[in-house]
């Protein structure tokens, strides 16, 4: 009996703790949505999306330019990332038992722990100093950077949960191993791997530091891959750490608008995987 | 074991010109997984257009002589596999043969149903064609490929749908559909019933009678009742060993072997 009530006992308090621990977690996250939404909702206009931004002190201005900066760099940085980072993974799922295989994942694990800072660094000296000036280029190619480790890693976990038997299954069709791999493999794992996919980007289009010295800023339109260009992170950055009040209210705005992009992302990543099929499980 | 196993050769097709040459014939075949023998020096043949039981307990080999029929093995970095099998004369082990073409004649179908849960019902008995990159109308093969796996009835009206909508027997069907999407001569049958329900299993044996007519038919089983049922000839393998192979009737009724009598008798396995 008094065991009966110590278990009872055990099970209510776990129970309490686990809550606990959940309320925890949830503070910061409402938190930090209360804040930006209190915040930055009350300066939202359609000119907000597509305006330039304007000098201190006049009203109005917006950040169009740093929002088609950021989506202009990270669609530079997805061409030249997501298919490398995908094809280093279904590599490493596929023929990653060996030396090259073992390097190559050892150097995707350090890389994707390595701050983003650093890999700004490593872009200035690649890109930036090479050209002699900041540029939109420079900028994806230390985005592109972050990108490939995280997903090469994702994709090759995403393939080595596929059942071996439909591999074993293509194969008996008389299917090539390439055509295996593709098609059936990673088609596959493909809800998982357009998963990661907008995850990555979700990610590096909140990032700040490999951006602040390759793209740099630039208060005007720009879709030259040779400029440089301006982002919202970096826009937050500046509007942020500047003495005036209108200017602070902007960043708040302009956090709001990337927490809406990095929001869509994730929406998009979840409706894109459903099943398209009728009956699926 | 050799003489056993060519002595149950049916009867000569064409008499004068002595016994007609076997479809899939095995000569002195090993398979090695590192340093363990799992298949032992075996050598039998196959008749078009027949059926041979593969039986024995677990872990005799009996899958693993199987796959070997097929270059599954290939797949495998630690398999190693001497011998010959010859399909229609032609050995398979050859550097000429390539597996990807061999594979195309010698189809399979597994234990447990397999179909690509990406793809439609009809997605998947095409798919020997649509992923091999012959694009164009497969609806014509759809259907007559579905009606030899005798599921064109129960799934004509869903055909877009999942294949994973389906119930265990019929993706299991679905699945001896895709593989008769690809024309092969011979098919390869690994306990295609074992995960099914009695209902679903007559109606896959049933399957297997009719299907005889156009392709050569080798099916490992678990169960003797089903090796009795749809066999033409048995085989019976032990730790690795072909002990003893004949006629159906007559491994069940007269087997030669002690082993084999045991074993069919129930005294073990």
């Amino acid at each position: 009996m008094r065991r009966f009530f110590f278990r009872r006992f055990m099970n209510v308090a776990m129970t309490v703790l686990c809550g606990v621990a959940l309320v925890a977690a949830f503070i910061p996250l409402t938190s930090v949505l209360y804040l930006v939404i209190s915040k930055g909702a009350a300066g939202l206009s359609w000119d907000f999306f597509t305006a330039l931004p304007k000098p201190v002190g006049e009203p109005g201005g917006g950040i169009g330019n740093a929002l088609v900066g950021t989506l202009y760099m990270v669609g530079l940085a997805c061409i030249m990332g997501l298919p490398v980072g995908v094809g280093a993974g279904v590599f490493l799922a596929e023929r990653g038992d060996g030396t090259v295989g073992r390097t190559v994942r050892f150097v995707g694990e350090v890389l994707s722990g390595v701050p983003s800072i650093v890999i700004g660094i490593v872009a200035y000296a690649m890109v930036v100093v090479p050209m002699h000036h900041f540029s939109a280029l420079a900028g994806s190619v230390a985005l592109a950077i972050m990108i490939v480790p995280y997903l090469a890693i994702s994709t090759e976990e995403l393939i080595r949960v596929v059942p071996g038997s439909l591999r074993e299954a293509s194969l008996a069709l008389g299917v090539t191993n390439w055509r295996t791999s593709l098609l059936v493999i990673l088609r596959t794992a493909m809800g998982g791997v357009v998963t990661a996919c907008l995850l990555a980007v979700a990610r590096v289009a909140g990032e700040t530091a490999p951006l602040l010295f390759t793209a740099l800023n630039n208060q005007y339109w720009n879709l030259s891959p040779n400029q440089p260009t301006a982002s919202l992170t970096v826009a937050i950055y500046n509007y942020a750490i500047s003495p005036y009040e209108d200017w602070h209210a902007k960043a708040w705005t302009a956090a709001l608008v990337l927490l809406m992009l990095v929001g869509v992302l994730n929406l998009a990543s979840r409706v894109l995987t459903r099943n398209r099929l009728k009956g699926a499980r | 074991m050799n003489a056993v196993a060519s002595s149950a050769a049916p009867a000569p097709l064409a008499a004068a010109e002595g016994p007609a040459p076997a479809k899939v014939e095995v000569q002195h075949l090993n398979v090695w997984f590192g340093k363990n023998n799992a298949v032992k020096d075996t050598s039998l043949a196959v008749q078009s257009h027949t059926v041979l039981a593969v039986i024995g307990p677990s872990g005799c080999g009996k899958s693993t002589f199987l796959r070997a029929l097929n270059r599954m093995h290939d797949l495998v970095p630690a398999a190693r596999v001497t011998g010959k099998v010859l399909v229609d004369g032609q050995d398979l082990y050859t550097r000429e043969v390539d597996p990807v073409l061999l594979r195309r004649r010698v189809g399979m179908v597994f234990q447990r149903p397999n179909p690509f849960p990406t793809m439609s019902i009809e997605e998947n008995v095409a798919a020997g064609l649509v992923l091999n990159g012959i694009g164009g109308n497969h609806q014509e093969l759809v259907e007559r490929s579905l009606r030899k796996a005798a599921l064109w009835d129960e799934v004509k009206e869903r055909l877009g749908h999942a294949a994973t909508s389906l119930s265990g027997g019929q993706q299991q069907r679905l699945c001896i559909a895709r593989a008769l999407a690809i024309e092969p001569e011979v098919l390869l049958m690994d306990e295609p019933a074992s995960a099914l329900d009695p209902i679903a299993t007559a109606k896959i044996e049933e399957l297997i009678h009719e299907l005889k007519e156009h392709y050569t038919i080798i099916i490992v089983t678990h169960s003797m009742q089903q090796a009795a049922r749809v066999s033409d000839h048995t085989a019976f393998f032990y730790m690795g060993e072909l002990v003893e192979m004949g006629a159906t009737e007559q491994i069940f009724t007269n087997p030669k072997e002690r082993r084999t009598e045991d074993y069919v008798t129930g005294k073990f396995g």
